[in-house]
């Protein structure tokens, strides 16, 4: 029971840190960050303009997969896995 | 017959074969098949699937557009429609994947021990997938008016039989293995125009990479400064720039969206098709990716789309295009009235601009910048034809997605659930045909009369889905306290308050005169526009079911012990039915 109670521990941590990197590259450096970003330049690319409508989206398939892997391990660190 | 019109009816009705013998390949036995295509679907055709069943026509047709004249506004439909999946990967797909049942309002009912709670459940989906259904059934007959020159109507009726054949005879796994043929006609057809569209401006053939090149035309300049450029000079809003409605609006919609997405039934239906729970996580990442291939070359094919415009109509500044002698597709997509022209000043030029008073383009529909956007490249036929088969497989693979969330609600959680529960398998999955049948014809008329609050009700759509089924799945999931008695008053109010809101500044119901506040900036909550209010409305449930939670108790101890199964992997089976 205890083993199960860490496993959820370590789960909602894990989400903690993948929804902080979510809002930081969405609502951070697409949004609220947006104009002292759009100073930077990445190629023809202003880079808040760039983050607004590539890069959080690159973000966000990078993070599920992160997620996804680290899930695995934890299920079979915990062997809780199927 | 000319050779544009022969290839479109190759493009159109070669891919309705492949769905019709893919539709009698996946006939569905059991209604285990018939809801959850057996629970077998590998996470990478899973992946492919909720592709295919979330880009709808809107997604296909009109987002591009909506980018192309809203700029860097437009980032909140990017961002919105794919961090979504983020919150659906870690906070609901898994769990409910473990707890592995049919349909989501069954989980409502299990894990809120109450018939209140499920019915509050179907009722919101039903409304949210029939305001979505709607819009597809258009897509369908507007892609058949303007391709194939077929009466709108007829074309909507021949869409209607497509559905009906795959969708009925197979169930969900039918409508699985279709939507992955659908998914790979539509990402070809929306990408190889924009490839060819980067490499005619930029010489760069990746969409991703040609938006931050520079012009091809020898200049140096890049594109996006040039865009920026030609657009002020119109009176327009710097392209890069322009935020619709300020920060906080663009924040609240994005929000919305994103919540709305991951609580759309229709996409999380779609994760109790695959067999484990890691193989739910998995789905998860294969569908952003396929999702993230059209929506980051979306912003490409819409800044392009919007400088060829401004181009043919002003190559050089200052020499306007002379009416006369504008192109074919300027002619043809005049006949459909969504382009329109008219001589303000009497010299027989066009005259583009952001002043209404000297603008002589007097319409630019949206959607153009897609359906058009080929031959406004001058690309060849066969390319034109390939955009007529994406936009119907975009809008048939979500209509058929949507029907299967309807019927299901329907046919196992009113009628099974509820009404009858000593239904036989038997005549379930019979039930459920015929309801799906009904679903179709219901859809189908309202395609053909649209009422007239048709364009409010996306924004519905996700509102509902926001603030009802959103937070009463997190909370179940997250929550292991949260009672039954919490959560319905939760989703009532969030519910009430966003549809109030809608409501207030839309009209009731969407009838015009109605609403009892302007739908104007100023009348706005911070001036959060009420497609943007579903946040709102979701922080409401969230509170309300917290405080009477404090108020009334926690739920019973067998239902914590379901929570915390929920929360490991270990002994996931098959979804089933009890």
């Amino acid at each position: 029971m205890d083993n199960e109670k860490t496993y959820w521990g370590e789960n909602l941590r894990l989400i903690f840190i993948c929804l902080t990197i979510w809002f930081v590259v969405s609502y951070g450096f697409g949004l609220l960050l947006v104009e002292p970003l759009n100073t930077i330049r990445l190629g023809g690319y202003k880079l808040g303009f760039w983050f607004a409508q590539q890069g959080s989206i690159y973000t966000f398939v990078g993070l599920v997969f992160w997620y996804s892997a680290k899930m695995n391990q934890l299920d079979k660190k915990y062997n809780v896995e199927e | 017959m000319d050779e544009l019109k022969l290839y479109t009816y190759i493009a159109v009705f070669g891919t309705f074969a492949v769905y019709f013998g893919i539709a009698w390949w996946a006939r569905a036995g059991s209604t285990s098949e018939f809801y959850v295509a057996g629970g077998d679907i590998t996470p990478l055709q899973n992946g492919m699937a909720i592709g295919a069943d979330w880009m709808s026509a809107a997604s296909f047709i009109s987002m591009a557009g909506l980018i192309s004249f809203l700029g860097y506004g437009g980032s909140v439909f990017l961002m919105g429609w794919t961090g979504g999946y983020v919150l659906l990967a870690m906070l609901l797909a898994p769990y409910l994947r473990k707890h592995g049942k049919f349909t989501v309002p069954e989980f409502i009912f299990d894990r809120y021990y109450s018939k209140t709670a499920r019915v509050v459940a179907v009722v919101c989906l039903i409304i949210a997938s029939l305001t979505y259904i709607i819009g597809q059934m258009k897509g369908v007959g507007v892609a058949f008016s303007r391709f194939l020159e077929v009466d709108y109507d007829l074309g909507l009726y021949i869409g209607m039989g497509v559905v009906w054949v795959y969708a009925v005879l197979g169930g969900m796994k039918g409508i699985t293995y279709t939507q992955i043929a659908q998914y790979c006609v539509l990402i070809f057809a929306y990408t190889i125009p924009a490839v060819f569209i980067s490499l005619q401006l930029t010489g760069n053939p990746i969409p991703q990479l040609g938006l931050g090149s520079t012009l091809s035309d020898g200049s140096g300049v890049y594109l996006l400064d040039k865009l920026d450029m030609v657009v002020t000079d119109l009176g327009f809003n710097e392209y890069t720039t322009d935020n619709m409605g300020g920060t906080l609006n663009m924040f609240a919609y994005t929000l919305s969206l994103m919540i709305g997405t991951a609580g759309l039934p229709h996409v999380i239906m779609r994760f109790f098709t695959v067999p484990t729970v890691k193989a739910a996580r998995a789905s998860a990442g294969y569908a952003l990716v396929f999702i993230s291939l059209l929506y980051t070359v979306a912003p490409a094919v819409g800044a392009m789309a919007r400088l060829n415009l401004l181009n043919t109509i002003e190559p050089v500044a200052g020499q306007n295009l002379v009416y006369a002698e504008r192109p074919q597709w300027f002619k043809d997509w005049e006949k459909t009235g969504l382009l329109k022209f008219e001589d303000k000043n009497g010299d027989g030029k066009i005259q583009y601009v952001a002043d209404k008073k000297t603008n002589e383009m007097v319409k630019v529909d949206r959607d153009i910048m897609v359906l058009a956007n080929p031959a406004i490249a001058n690309l060849p036929n066969w390319v034109i034809a390939l955009v007529a088969a994406g936009g119907l497989a975009a809008a048939l693979s979500t209509a058929a997605g949507l029907l299967l969330a309807i019927s299901s609600a329907i046919s196992h959680d009113l009628m099974k659930g509820i009404m009858m529960p000593d239904l036989s398998e038997k005549s379930e999955l019979k039930a459920s045909r015929i309801v799906m049948t009904l679903a179709i014809i219901v859809s189908g008329y309202l395609g053909l009369n649209p009422p007239g609050f048709a364009a409010g009700t996306v924004a519905l759509a996700f509102g509902l889905a926001a603030s009802s089924i959103f937070p009463a799945l997190m909370m179940g999931i997250f929550s292991k306290k949260m009672s039954g008695t919490a959560a319905v008053a939760g989703m009532c109010s969030g519910i009430g308050i966003t549809m109030l809101y809608v409501f207030q500044h839309k009209g009731i119901m969407f009838i015009p005169g109605t609403s009892f506040l302007g739908d104007m900036g100023p009348n706005w909550f911070f001036g959060i526009s009420p497609n943007a209010f579903g946040v709102v409305g979701a922080i409401v449930n969230f509170s309300v079911a917290f405080v009477v939670l404090k108020f009334t108790g926690e739920a019973p101890a067998h239902i914590q012990a379901l929570v915390e199964n929920m929360r490991i992997p270990k002994g996931s089976g098959a979804a089933h039915a009890h």
